[in-house]
């Protein structure tokens, strides 16, 4: 079996809208590849992604996604000023595909089949 | 997120901070099965003597938000007035197969399955109508999962009051301590929603936490 993993740059991510990255993780889980992000999401657009998701899961070829990200560092005194959040590693893949073994602070195991 | 929506946000933490409502919607959250009817139920049956829902050990029983309003807690002399808002359980993945165990035929599988989608969109979409959570969670289970990491996080972003309410605790394998380990920012009350047991320290921590 053969498994594509796309892993998406930090500087990539910048780039991207909210919307944008989510079409891309989407578009590339819902053609069963995996997809890891350097920086991650913030929570609300984790939030948003399921949103998303639950509007195209399809009963049959599609159930849904597995997500598995690193939980957010305490922000800096710049970052709380500014009010920006910034999300950590994140892997994502078809939840029929990508399934968590052991998720701990600094650790996410994942099995791929 | 853009500019108008942290700003959105900022106004409206500053609103619940200044202009105090006589009246509180609190989200009953968490992962499907973790026993947010059964701790709305236990909630209502106190305070106003009725329940909201029926639990079941079929994931996604809740597939609408319910609402009831008006519930008026009191504790030690201080009271709160809360709308119960109790949610759909949040998951990242819906698969109608996971029902089928249960006895449920494909078509009602399907059907339970379709539901379930728009009611975690629902539940998602509640966030920013809510002046604090109470997020459930099966003190028998990981709590670490990121179903868990994410309402966490999208409630933090808010700024909205919350307290972890780690249930089941009549069951022998519950860890409290677990939950606390994993989410130490933030206040835990262990419970058994279905027993009743500590729930007096959970409307405590609501009137503190809330009023």
């Amino acid at each position: 079996m053969v498994m594509e993993v796309n892993l998406i740059s930090k500087e990539k991510l910048s780039k991207m809208g909210s919307m944008e990255k989510i079409r891309m993780i989407l578009d590339s889980v819902k053609e069963g590849k995996i997809v890891v992000l350097e920086t991650g999401l913030t929570p609300e657009e984790e939030a948003k992604l399921i949103e998303v998701t639950m509007l195209e899961i399809d009963h049959q070829n599609f159930v849904g996604i597995e997500l598995e990200s690193y939980p957010q560092k305490e922000k800096s005194f710049l970052s709380r000023i500014l009010g920006k959040r910034q999300g950590r590693m994140t892997i994502i893949g078809p939840a029929n595909k990508l399934k968590t073994l052991e998720k701990r602070e600094d650790l996410i195991r994942a099995l791929i089949t | 997120m853009g500019f108008f929506a942290g700003l959105k946000k900022k106004l409206r933490f500053l609103y619940r901070l200044f202009l105090r409502k006589d009246k509180l919607k609190i989200g009953i959250y968490g992962p499907p099965n973790a026993g947010k009817t059964t701790l709305a139920n236990r909630i209502l049956r106190d305070w106003v003597g009725e329940i909201i829902g029926t639990p079941s050990e079929i994931p996604h029983e809740t597939r609408r938000v319910k609402l009831r309003e008006g519930v008026k807690i009191q504790v030690d002399g201080k009271s709160i007035t809360i709308d119960v808002v109790d949610t759909p359980g949040i998951a990242a993945k819906v698969d109608f197969h996971d029902f089928l165990k249960y006895g449920l035929s494909e078509e009602e599988a399907k059907r339970r399955a379709k539901e379930a989608t728009e009611g975690v969109i629902e539940a998602i979409k509640w966030l920013d109508d809510l002046d604090g959570i109470l997020l459930v969670m099966d003190a028998t289970e990981d709590p670490y999962t990121q179903v868990n990491v994410t309402i966490v996080g999208n409630i933090e972003a808010r700024k909205l009051p919350l307290i972890i309410v780690a249930n089941k605790i009549d069951l022998p394998t519950a860890s409290p301590a677990r939950i606390k380990a994993a989410f130490p920012q933030h206040q835990v009350v262990p419970v058994s929603a279905l027993k009743g047991i500590n729930i007096d320290a959970l409307y405590k921590a609501m009137a503190e936490k809330f009023g």
